[in-house]
């Protein structure tokens, strides 16, 4: 995936002011920025929902002017939104959404209790589960599609411990089978410690270039995934970074 | 197309049928409506059976604009409509589902709203076979329109009253064919009931095929 | 109205050209002789008196709605076929111009229909789709007056104005056949024979007319054009901005400080607003 000096208004604001990065195939790449340094935005461009004032995109290999269809089947959004219907039940939105990404037949008890969520939750509408009850289905949903790029916004947020967890499992479980995960997170110990890359925002415009991590060469592609276990617990940006400045995960919603 | 139509399609009605909207809402409004023209107009005399049609196509057309909003209202919640656009599903497929959708439940409560009139306007049945043929036509018209200003008018500001502004004077044809082809039939005329009912079928098809071209685009960045 | 525009004194940018002040002169002379022919040289009519007069502006006025329409309706395919400005600007321009005439045509119609018909308003299949047609383009400047992204409002114009444009022969046939039923076909609007100096005055209205829309046309584009091109200064700003925003030396080695996060504060509402 890469960006060559993109530029994205939104109702007249630029969120994105020209980003360069590139990502390799495989592994987390985590953003980071203040609130409002366009990490959002990053996230929903490479999903091709936002539209480009100008510059260039690739997504998985496909240009983003032209083949945003083809790009859009083969990502998964998890944002601060759930992307869930209120009225239908657990049952119904899993099913719905892997049948509308012609996704293989789900195992529907095998996939809630993947998420950790219990059988009695299946023919509970969705509108009034718990949030925390809401993001694991949002996370089983984004599971079910079986996307070759995961896009998470701030996926720690509003997660428990064990959702946490969870979520890491899932995330290096996918990396596993070759899907490449992007992610923008306030909780950095946690997010540094699964991501392979790492890409500072800040403004609208990547303010550092690629930091490298400790992972393979960054520009060089590696299709082949597998340095998801090769992340060092004790590279250099861990290490400095003093738990203060880390900001609190009220996060930019 | 088709396979992404009846997946759209089944999920509304499933959705509707978990939260009973329909039922319990717009029903009761339909009802309402045929009860408050009543009081409007001289219930005993031979006015309300003349106007019948009209006020039965008025009727529909305002419980299809509530249709509609309703279709697109389950739509603007929690990043769904994001969804609806990564799924990959083909854009007149989805189009084409909840315009069904929409066709099934109006048509639902057209059954009822006529039993209404009938029961409480005292207005004899004739040309059954007519009224049928004109009630398929015209509620697919309508909900082929709506669906498409459903989607225009969707994540707008003041979308509540820009949706009939938009949409009732656009099926205005819809309300003086429907209301004639009715008025035709009840009165024994079924033949020149049918010549409507033929206009119909051709605005019902303009509407759909416009829809199903224009959905797409317009679901983008709502 | 048909006077030309003077450029205020030192304004750096106006909406007049040399091009369109002599076209606004043509028109104001035009529009005098049309008052002129109208009101004093040409004879009253046999059949409908001096009643007739308000024609010489009544069917200018509808020739022009129609004009002002189909422009809008073609700028609006030509937009969504090249997805340039200048085609969504002819499209609004066009139709508030055409939604004037329109107006306009309705009003003298009544005004003609008062001592005519006997009463300002008939269910004429005419007066009856052009009143729709007055409501089908009221909403679509109410959906252009929407405050929104740009190129978001004017897909979504677009295709209020196709849809528009593709019920018109709809609404006409539907409602043409709906009062054919009921009552005498469309009542005669003009005598059958018109006299010579009638049509003359007929056709120097039509020809003021089209003129009048021109101009009118030409200036509402470049005012919306000049307010386009205020906010997209407006935006090359914020773009700069935005990256001098993220120049910023950092304080710590770390990425966030607490001035930053205050700016960025103001930053977020405008993502968040459109996600």
């Amino acid at each position: 995936m890469s960006l060559r000096n993109v530029v994205t208004v939104l109702g007249g604001f630029p969120a994105l002011a020209g980003v360069d990065l590139d990502i390799c195939q495989g592994g987390v790449a985590l953003l980071r920025g203040p609130n409002g340094a366009g990490k959002s935005t990053v996230l929903r461009l490479c999903a091709g929902l936002v539209a480009l004032e100008s510059g260039s995109a690739s997504v998985l290999g496909l240009d983003l002017a032209t083949q945003v269809t083809a790009i859009r089947r083969r990502v998964g959004l998890l944002g601060h939104q759930s992307g869930l219907y209120d009225d239908l039940t657990v049952a119904d939105n899993l099913v719905f959404w892997s049948r509308a990404a012609r996704a293989p037949k789900i195992d529907l008890g095998q996939i809630m209790d993947r998420v950790g969520l219990v059988p009695r939750l299946r023919d509970v509408r969705v509108g009034s589960l718990s949030a925390g009850q809401r993001r694991r289905t949002a996370m089983a949903v984004l599971v079910a599609r079986r996307p070759q790029l995961w896009l998470l916004d701030e996926p720690h947020a509003g997660l428990d411990a064990a959702g946490r967890d969870l979520l890491d499992d899932l995330v290096a479980e996918a990396v596993g089978v070759g899907v490449t995960v992007l992610m923008a997170s306030h909780d950095h110990d946690r997010a540094l410690a699964i991501a392979t890359q790492v890409v500072d925002l800040a403004g609208g415009i990547n303010r550092a270039q690629l930091t490298e991590t400790g992972g393979p060469s960054l520009l060089s592609p590696d299709p082949s995934g597998a340095d998801a276990e090769a992340t060092p617990a004790t590279h250099p940006a861990t290490a400095t970074e003093p738990a203060a400045t880390a900001p609190t995960p009220v996060g930019d919603h | 197309m088709l396979t992404d139509a009846r997946l759209v399609a089944g999920k509304d009605l499933r959705l509707e049928y978990r939260s009973r909207v329909t039922l319990t809402q717009v029903l009761p409004f339909v009802v309402a409506i045929v009860l408050l023209f009543g009081f409007a107009f001289e219930p005993d005399a031979d006015l309300l059976i003349d106007v019948t049609p009209g006020l039965f196509w008025m009727t529909v057309l305002f419980t299809a604009m509530l249709s509609v909003q309703r279709s697109f209202g389950v739509e603007s919640s929690d990043g769904v409509a994001d969804g609806l656009r990564l799924s990959g599903m083909h854009p007149a497929g989805i189009y084409l589902g909840k315009a069904a959708a929409v066709f099934l439940q109006l048509l639902a409560l057209e059954v009822v709203l006529g039993l209404a009139v009938s029961l409480l306007y005292g207005t004899p049945i004739r040309g059954l076979g007519v009224l049928i043929v004109t009630a398929l036509l015209a509620t697919a018209a309508l909900a082929g329109a709506g669906t498409m200003f459903g989607v225009l008018a969707a994540g707008l500001q003041g979308r509540e009253t820009l949706l009939p502004l938009l949409f009732l004077p656009a099926v205005a044809p819809v309300l003086i064919a429907a209301s004639q082809s009715f008025e035709l039939a009840l009165a024994g005329d079924s033949a020149s009931g049918l010549r409507w009912s033929a206009l119909l079928a051709l605005f019902a098809t303009v509407y759909v095929s416009f829809g199903a071209l224009a959905f797409g685009p317009l679901l983008e960045e709502s | 109205m048909t006077a030309p525009t003077a450029a205020s004194p030192g304004a750096p940018a106006h909406t007049g050209s040399n091009a369109t002040r002599y076209l606004g002169l043509v028109v104001a002379g035009g529009m005098a002789l049309l008052v002129a022919l109208a009101l004093v040289i040409s004879p009253s009519s046999v059949e409908q008196g001096d009643a007739v007069r308000i024609m010489y502006v009544h069917v200018p006025s509808a020739t022009t709605m129609y004009y002002g329409f189909g422009l809008c309706g073609f700028a609006s395919a030509m937009y969504l076929w090249k997805r340039t400005e200048f085609w969504d600007l002819l499209a609004g321009a066009a139709a508030e111009v055409g939604l004037v005439f329109c107006g306009l045509a309705l009003a003298t119609g009544a005004i003609w229909g008062r001592p005519t018909w006997g009463s300002y308003w008939q269910w004429d299949a005419r007066l009856t789709s052009t009143l729709l047609l007055f409501v089908l383009f009221t909403g679509y400047l109410a959906v252009r007056a929407l405050q929104m992204d740009t190129a978001v409002r004017a897909k979504r114009a677009a295709y209020v104005a196709l849809f528009a444009m593709i019920d018109l022969p709809i609404v006409h046939y539907s409602v043409d056949w709906w009062r054919s039923l009921h009552q005498e076909p469309t009542l005669a609007r003009a005598d059958p024979t018109i006299d010579g100096m009638l049509l003359f005055t007929l056709m120097t209205g039509m020809v003021v007319f089209t003129l009048l829309f021109v101009w009118l046309v030409m200036h509402r584009f470049r005012v919306e054009f000049l307010a386009r091109r205020h906010e997209t200064q407006g935006l090359a700003q914020a773009i700069e901005a935005r990256r001098a925003e993220g120049a910023e030396p950092r304080a710590r080695s770390l990425d966030l400080i607490a001035a930053e996060a205050s700016t960025a504060g103001s930053s977020t509402e405008g993502l968040e607003a459109t996600t």
